[in-house]
């Protein structure tokens, strides 16, 4: 399926599916509600089949007061990627989880959850992942301060 | 709404011991941060029971720079520079990640020459990296030969990096747009010699250490991972490609010149640590392959399409590329508000980082020392899994 047949079969499957611009993968934009059934009938339509997930990662739009969820889906069967993105409100944020689609989202999102703050919604094992327990602070929002950080010169 | 944020501290604390005279107590071990296999600051709790594995829980974050934050603040150019510090064994073959996205986001066409030494520094660089990983592989087993015989071999491609590129490890040569210096008039001479003498010298390397039986009984049947499990714990490169998943993007979407060349993708077939290693041998294998089929056909041209003070600028949007580094897929992800002349947000999936979580699942049931056996098979580089 090139890249135009796999945006229109997906927004078939989730109106609300809209085509994400100025990219140069195929990209959907959804909304967070319902995220999670949307990404396993991703998985395990056979039109689709997004067996591996490579990346999932986040943005921090601070202007507009989002945090937006970036999922980087592959399949091994057919070839072809999928980027999607969600918006969700940087005021207590909280997502759902995928761990149990892709047992490999279960570190991506405590990467998430250590660096941006964004805590799951019943992961199995949320804890920080690379910085310590006690750690205040996320330190990939762009309002991240610590008293260690040099200022640039502008 | 169920989260639950844990600690690490709580994981730790050991059961209480059975009620039966039998009954053994489980405990905890730590192997590292600072282990000789680790090859790295990498913490690995292990739960015990005797000398047998019930549980491994990976402890990253001992390198952990904030490589991302800092790109936040660089323009395209400077970000190159922090790239050979991910994983430091592929450093061209990220440099090449980051300016093929950058390639593709501002839209800028290389030439044949650029794309053909490119190729051929990567499958150098993947043949180092891969020599180096076969003679820690012996060291961790015990074989201080290997170690030594892949040294004295990888010190002539070490050689002919520094020649070309002014540096051994942290190589900053790929650039967007281009390379950073042409290579030496001597250059094709020296590969052309260095292929002959690598011919034998894996061949030498198999009777020397892949039949070795005592290799072969640590290696065989253990730490088995089937294709799809490694699917799902997201492994790429050798690692999946030993559980027989042909996931290679130098196949499945040729950039550089690889779509001109012929090589065969090394395949596994059960998965265990015999096919992590042997996938690796074969890769060697190939490489030398493509670089035979490019040495000669390098096409003439400028080495870099840009000025060295011309700006790049990304326009607005989200931008996804992908590489295969000597350790599996390295994905790029550029996000640019169109503003400033650096990305808004600059993201790096990582191979090692991926990879690591294989072990929580492969270890479990097998003894202390063959952990050692299964992390080596994985060959993970630890500042890519904290960047």
């Amino acid at each position: 399926m090139d890249a135009q047949a796999l945006l229109q079969a997906i927004t078939g499957v989730n109106p609300a599916a809209q085509e994400r611009p100025n990219t140069n993968v195929p990209a959907v934009q959804v909304p967070v509600a319902g995220l999670h059934a949307f990404l396993q009938v991703l998985r395990d339509d056979p039109r689709f089949s997004f067996d591996f997930l490579l990346d999932h990662t986040a943005i921090d739009w601070m202007a507009d007061g989002k945090f937006e969820l970036v999922y980087q889906l592959f399949s091994t069967l057919h070839g072809h990627t999928l980027m999607v993105g969600v918006l969700i409100e940087r005021e207590q944020p909280l997502a759902p989880t995928v761990s149990d689609l892709w047992p490999i989202a279960e570190w991506q999102e405590r990467e998430v959850y250590d660096l941006f703050g964004i805590p799951y919604d019943d992961h199995p094992d949320l804890r920080r992942l690379f910085l310590e327990d006690d750690w205040t602070g996320y330190p990939l929002r762009k309002d991240y301060q610590d008293k260690n950080m040099l200022q640039r010169p502008q | 709404m169920t989260v639950r944020v844990r600690t690490l501290d709580e994981l730790l604390t050991p059961p209480a011991a059975g009620s039966s005279a039998l009954s053994t107590q489980e405990y905890f071990v730590n192997m590292g941060p600072q282990h000789p296999i680790a090859h790295g600051s990498l913490r690995l709790v292990l739960r015990l029971d005797g000398e047998t594995v019930k549980e491994v829980i990976p402890v990253p974050g001992f390198v952990h720079r904030g490589i991302e934050k800092m790109c936040e603040k660089l323009n395209p150019r400077q970000i190159i520079h922090l790239t050979d510090r991910l994983d430091y064994l592929s450093a061209v073959m990220n440099n090449w990640g980051v300016a093929k996205a950058v390639e593709k986001a501002a839209n800028i066409e290389t030439n044949g020459r650029i794309e053909t030494i490119r190729t051929l520094m990567s499958e150098l660089q993947r043949i180092q990296s891969h020599m180096l990983w076969w003679g820690v592989l012996g060291m961790d087993l015990g074989a201080y030969t290997a170690f030594l015989y892949a040294f004295r071999d990888r010190e002539i491609i070490s050689e002919l990096f520094e020649e070309t590129i002014g540096a051994r490890l942290t190589m900053n040569y790929v650039r967007p747009g281009g390379v950073m210096f042409d290579i030496l008039p001597d250059f094709q001479e020296k590969v052309k010699k260095l292929l002959k003498y690598l011919g034998p010298i894996i061949d030498e390397y198999d009777t020397l250490l892949s039949g070795n039986v005592i290799l072969q009984e640590r290696l065989r049947n253990v730490g088995v991972l089937d294709g799809k499990k490694a699917v799902a714990l997201g492994c790429t490169g050798p690692v999946l490609r030993a559980s027989g998943v042909p996931l290679d993007l130098r196949k499945l979407t040729p950039y550089g010149r690889y779509g001109d060349v012929e090589f065969n993708v090394a395949v596994g077939s059960k998965g265990d640590c015999w096919d992590r290693y042997y996938t690796r041998m074969e890769e060697i294998r190939q490489s030398m392959r493509i670089i035979e089929q490019l040495i000669d056909s390098i096409p003439e041209g400028p080495v870099n399409v840009l000025r060295a003070s011309a700006r790049i600028s990304i326009p607005e949007g989200t931008y996804y590329d992908q590489i295969e580094t000597a350790r599996g897929v390295l994905g790029v992800m550029l996000v640019s508000d169109g503003k400033s002349p650096s990305p808004y947000r600059v993201h790096f999936r990582s191979p090692n980082f991926n990879n690591l979580w294989a072990v929580t699942a492969l270890a479990p049931g097998w003894r202390i020392a063959d952990i050692i056996t299964i992390q080596s098979s994985l060959d993970l580089v630890i500042p890519d899994i904290d960047r």
